[in-house]
């Protein structure tokens, strides 16, 4: 990856709407290379997806999330391939990570209620046949995510006008 | 009955609360003009619009990057609540130096030629105070820092503002140099990059600047705060050039490059003779930078602040492009700023004073600029805009300035 679409992807990051002209008058670039640059990642998947971090505990709609660490048997030749994707095919199942440690997998489960996300692990995950065991951790209050603190910080408490 | 007259008492309070207290104050505290900024300021915040969007904040929109924070409050934990020597504390010292000598290839004996002061505005008072005596000519280029011609005067100075103009990107020529010269001209103070213009000066167009220097036995207070926001090329210290080091009092600061201003951490280099004068006014007066920030000041040098420090410099960067761009499409003349976080168009094309633009550009498009007459000679016609904040609040001020000029058409 070269420094130029490093920047673009550092910028993105921060703010996904920023447009290719905005993005090539702060990188001092033209905006064709710019707006070529992003076909290319989006080509090849680089960059997956424009999404919004939402804050849902603002949100009446409250959604219940919880981090499931799953212990399965690996499968001759393939290992963990088929079991992951087994698991990441449910619309339920917002993230899947193959871990090191006392666990295989790590799956994140987005549900409507803690029922909904009990009766996803009791009945779809567990009765994979290569998953061994299951823990459940349901999360209370989302602090950081993707590098953006939650918490309201005050406003910029900077003075208006200074030397 | 005592008629209201005959209360010596009464009057006597009165008097004293209307201001009586004038006759009692000192020539120079009571001469100096208060900031030109002031009025500017209180209108500002006399609004109680939330709205505002200011650009008028010289100071970066980050924070003090956590582990330099998280050093500060490890020290207080252990109970580092003590005086540091006067000159600071040995090892920020060596630090110091040793981040000059990679970042700017300079050479200072942190032991002699060094003293870490309140903020570098502490360091340019204690070298003018070290250096002035009445009646003394301090010359300093202009537009500029509104502080060194108070403080010249306080010290009892003379300050001789030297006309810098926008077709010369704001730098100082050799030659208006040379016309200000007098007798009495003792200190010449350098500011690049510049807060207000954003100017820089490069090394070669430096060099006649010392020759002249050299010529008048002239001392050159630097101030540097702003050498890591260099944007084009690499910052060149005055004290570089030759024979400039023992002329020459650098004075920096960790508040702009590493996002620190409230902590107050400065520091000044320059001869032994100079820095020896310099920390006994500093001792009588302050004693020893805040031991918290000093620490703080260490770990930003050595280990947690150098790479922020990168990643900020770039951001700054990237907005001053999409600002000065934004300014000339919009139709005003900015020259391009390759130094700290300022822009300064021009507003000259609106038949406007600067003052009269920015107060309509508040009341109107809720938008804080500084005039820049406050600045003094040559800052008519400008505003300083500070780009350090936020890419979404910086489209939304253009966009806003942007209608504005096109209601005055």
């Amino acid at each position: 990856m070269n420094e130029f679409k490093l920047s673009i992807l550092d910028l993105l990051k921060e703010d996904a709407r920023l447009s290719a002209a905005t993005i090539a008058t702060m990188l001092g670039a033209e905006e064709a290379d710019v707006s070529s640059a992003i076909a290319e990642m989006e080509r090849d998947h680089v960059i997956v997806k424009y999404a919004t971090v939402i804050n849902w505990s603002k949100v009446d709609d409250e959604k219940v999330t919880a981090l499931i660490e799953v212990e399965c048997t690996p499968e001759r030749g393939r290992g963990f391939e088929n079991i992951a994707e087994r698991i990441y095919l449910y619309p339920e199942v917002k993230s899947v990570y193959l871990m090191s440690g006392a666990y295989d997998l790590l799956v994140e489960i987005e549900g409507k209620n803690l029922k909904e996300v009990a009766s996803f692990v009791s009945n779809k995950l567990s009765t994979i046949e290569s998953v061994i065991a299951t823990k459940s951790f349901f999360i209370l209050k989302k602090y950081k995510q993707d590098g953006i603190i939650f918490e309201e910080f005050e406003d910029d408490h900077r003075l208006l006008v200074s030397p | 009955m005592i008629k209201d007259e005959e209360k010596p008492l009464i009057r006597q309070d009165d008097r004293s609360r209307s201001g009586g207290m004038q006759h009692h104050l000192a020539a120079h505290a009571r001469e100096i003009p208060p900031s030109g900024i002031r009025r500017f300021f209180d209108l500002v915040s006399a609004s109680k619009d939330k709205d505002i969007i200011t650009l008028g904040v010289g100071e970066p929109d980050f924070v003090t990057p956590w582990r330099v924070r998280d050093a500060a409050v490890y020290s207080l934990e252990k109970g580092k609540t003590q005086y540091t020597p006067n000159a600071g504390m040995p090892e920020l010292r060596e630090a110091i130096g040793q981040y000059l000598s990679n970042q700017f290839h300079l050479t200072y004996d942190p032991a002699k030629e060094m003293i870490v002061t309140v903020g570098g505005s502490e360091g340019i008072d204690l070298a003018l105070r070290a250096l002035i005596e009445p009646g003394d000519e301090i010359l300093v280029p202009e537009p500029c820092y509104i502080s060194y011609s108070p403080i010249t005067t306080l010290s009892g100075g003379v300050a001789v503002g030297i006309e810098t103009f926008a077709e010369d990107q704001f730098k100082l020529t050799a030659e208006s140099l040379k016309a200000a010269i007098t007798p009495k001209s003792k200190v010449l103070v350098l500011c690049y990059p510049s807060n207000p213009t954003g100017a820089i000066m490069t090394y070669e167009e430096m060099l006649p600047i010392a020759k002249i220097v050299e010529e008048n036995d002239l001392i050159v207070i630097s101030d540097e705060i702003y050498a890591e926001l260099t944007f084009k090329g690499n910052h060149s210290s005055f004290a570089s050039l030759p024979g400039m080091k023992d002329r020459t009092i650098l004075v920096s600061g960790f508040s702009k490059a590493f996002a620190m201003t409230g902590w107050r951490m400065g520091y000044a280099c320059g001869h032994p003779d100079l820095i020896s004068a310099m920390l006994k006014i500093h001792q009588y007066t302050i004693m020893c930078a805040p031991t918290m920030g000093q620490v703080a000041a260490l770990e930003a040098l050595t280990k947690g602040g150098l790479e922020e420090k990168d990643r900020m410099m770039e951001s700054y960067n990237q907005r001053r492009r999409l600002v000065v761009q934004g300014f000339r499409e919009m139709g005003l003349e900015c020259h391009e700023p390759q130094g700290a976080f300022y822009a300064f168009p021009s507003v000259k094309s609106t038949g406007m004073t600067s003052e009269q633009f920015a107060e309509r550009l508040l009341l109107e498009a809720k938008v804080a600029a500084v005039p820049g007459h406050v600045f003094g000679k040559g800052g008519e016609g400008f505003l300083r805009c500070c780009y350090a904040t936020s890419v979404s609040q910086l489209t939304e001020a253009l966009e806003r300035i942007d209608s504005f000029l096109r209601s005055l058409e």
